[in-house]
């Protein structure tokens, strides 16, 4: 048990600090987008949900199940689709504009 | 462990890998979308395996899977439609909405795991603690960001909602919360108990964002999304779930740096946001105390503006929230497709807290349709300004502000544009209001600039008609 939670720790650390150093190089043009997309990844405790379905055997956790089903599908569904609306916008072809802002030396 | 086991960790491995690899795509616009693509696939990946694990190792019964399918069906619909239709201003909320329902969702899981061992004997401490905190921090997040998205949205007042003895309240629910927790640990397990937790907590995270202004609320949606990464990962704990432990701490990393950026970019400790400090008032409702004396003012028209930009050539407009908060977006993108094809040279100078949340306003432009590489971020606008004939603030104040470079007032430290170094300017705002650190601006008495009283959606789109009249002509 005790070598389980030690791995755990250790791989909640480490990710910590993965994400400070990727994170951190994140431009401030992105952080909105970065900030809604790592909300999505937060949905991850989908999983968690579909764990504790698996387990259920009495109506309380039937009801929890259902409840943590809703909140995490939101989360995750929601959260990857904005995500994807905003950057969309963000890698729309830029050529058009870049020709005409290149008159400016007249 | 057997084959399978292995193979499963192998997979949520796998996954974790796709998240890190798709928040590094993020460092650019070019291949963010893509980053973001991959990040789900992860959690396709993620979410398979689950589904396949438990079915093959516990079964469950049809009434836990229906449950499942029933909820799951149920917040997609919703999370779907929101984020279809949500109008880009309003993403700050959407955000906090779905934070709050992440929260919640970690709290419930650990509660479900809870449930199960209730009426048996002590839970290990290995997975009582993570329990308890799950459940303690999810409550918190969830319920807070439901209040933050709430003011954001303006259902909520945006003042600093505070009464007699609140703060006392607050320590007592804290501790409320806190000795229940420690009570779960040390007895056998009982439900009672953890309800306890999870209504003080919920309380608790009311209270704490009830008296944070508006214009504070998002450092408090990004603080609380650090708060649902860790909720997440205490879930992964609980339920020894190493894809869990990894998006969130990823998660709680990401929120934490954007909160200290945020804090820094808005000269506030985090500190003295939580504890809703000094003069705590949103923008919009700090008006009064400075005078409206215009004796020192320069007052341009809507031609007198359009004649300063036609005859430019190289032009700096810089965004505010007075900008996000009129939604005149596609107002100042239309004037500056319309000044470029004149032949002006015509940038956006964008300040990392411009808009509602950091980066906001980059996303209302990109909505805007203006290329992301005509956005500037604080160091390359700076430069552009010595060099910039005319600097358009729209419904931009504190973010601007010279004074910042003095020591002694309210703003002194923090990161500015430096619109004053331009040859002209000109300051687009409804009146001479000081924003929200509450000083008044020196740039707006300059002799170089001139202030065009209006609001910002229709004052750009009569500066737009003024310049169309020129260029034609």
């Amino acid at each position: 048990m005790i070598e389980t939670l030690f791995g755990n720790l250790a791989i909640f650390v480490l990710s910590l600090l993965v994400g400070v150093e990727v994170i951190s190089k994140i431009p401030s043009t992105l952080h909105t987008p970065m900030m809604s997309g790592s909300n999505a990844i937060h949905g991850v405790v989908i999983a968690g949900a579909i764990t504790i379905a698996s387990l259920a055997n009495s109506p309380a956790a039937y009801v929890l199940t259902f409840i943590a089903g809703v909140l995490a599908a939101a989360n995750v569904f929601g959260g990857y689709v904005v995500t994807d609306r905003m950057l969309q916008m963000f890698s729309r072809p830029t050529s058009s504009k870049a020709d005409t802002s290149k008159k400016d030396a007249s | 462990m057997t084959i399978f086991q292995f193979l499963v960790g192998v997979i949520y491995l796998a996954a974790s890998t796709l998240f890190v690899v798709g928040l590094h795509m993020m460092r650019a616009p070019s291949t963010a979308r893509r980053g973001n693509l991959i990040s789900a696939g992860g959690m396709a990946i993620a979410v398979i395996t689950t589904i396949v694990f438990a079915l093959v190792s516990s079964g469950g019964n049809w009434i836990g899977w229906g449950a499942l399918v029933v909820g799951v069906a149920l917040g997609a619909v919703y999370g779907v439609n929101r984020a279809r239709t949500v109008k880009m201003t309003a993403i700050p909320q959407l955000v906090s909405i779905f934070n709050a329902v992440g929260g919640g969702a970690a709290a419930s899981v650990a509660f479900a795991e809870f449930v199960a061992n209730v009426g048996g004997k002590s839970l290990n401490l290995t997975t009582s603690i993570p329990i308890v905190l799950d459940v303690l921090i999810g409550s918190i997040t969830f319920a807070g960001s439901l209040i933050a998205a709430g003011k954001l949205q303006g259902i909520i007042s945006g003042k600093p909602l505070t009464f007699p003895g609140a703060r006392i309240l607050n320590v007592l629910v804290a501790l409320i919360a806190l000795g229940a927790g420690v009570l779960v640990l040390l007895s056998p397990p009982n439900l009672l108990l953890l309800l306890v937790v999870l209504v003080a907590s919920i309380a608790f995270g009311v209270l704490m964002v009830l008296p944070i202004g508006g214009a504070d609320a998002p450092v408090i949606v990004s603080l609380l999304n650090a708060f649902t990464g860790l909720a997440v990962a205490m879930a992964g704990f609980a339920i020894n779930s190493q894809a869990l432990i990894i998006a969130g701490a990823l998660v709680g990393a990401a929120g934490t740096i954007l909160t200290l950026q945020m804090a820094k970019a808005m000269n506030r400790s985090v500190g003295a946001i939580i504890l809703g400090g000094f003069g705590t008032a949103d923008a919009k409702t700090s008006a009064g105390t400075a005078s409206e004396d215009l004796t020192n003012v320069r007052v341009l028209t809507a031609d007198d503006v359009a004649i300063q930009l036609a005859y430019a050539q190289h032009v700096l407009i810089a965004p505010g929230y007075g900008l996000a908060a009129a939604q005149a977006q596609h107002e100042v993108a239309e004037l500056a497709k319309l000044l470029i094809a004149h032949g002006v040279d015509v940038k956006y100078a964008i300040h990392p807290v411009a808009g509602r949340m950091p980066g906001h306003m980059n996303v209302l432009l990109a909505e805007a349709n203006v290329p992301y590489d005509q956005m500037l971020q604080l160091d390359e606008a700076n430069a552009a300004f010595d060099n910039c004939d005319v600097a358009l603030v729209v419904g931009a104040n504190d973010v601007c502000n010279p004074d910042a470079r003095k020591p002694g007032n309210a703003v002194s430290g923090m990161p500015i544009l430096n619109v004053d170094h331009a040859k002209s300017v000109v300051v687009i705002k409804r009146s001479m209001r000081p924003g929200y650190a509450g000083i008044s601006n020196p740039l707006f008495t300059d002799p170089k600039t001139g202030m065009f009283f209006a609001d910002a959606k229709k004052g750009l789109a009569d500066i737009t008609t003024a310049v169309k009249e020129y260029v034609t002509a």
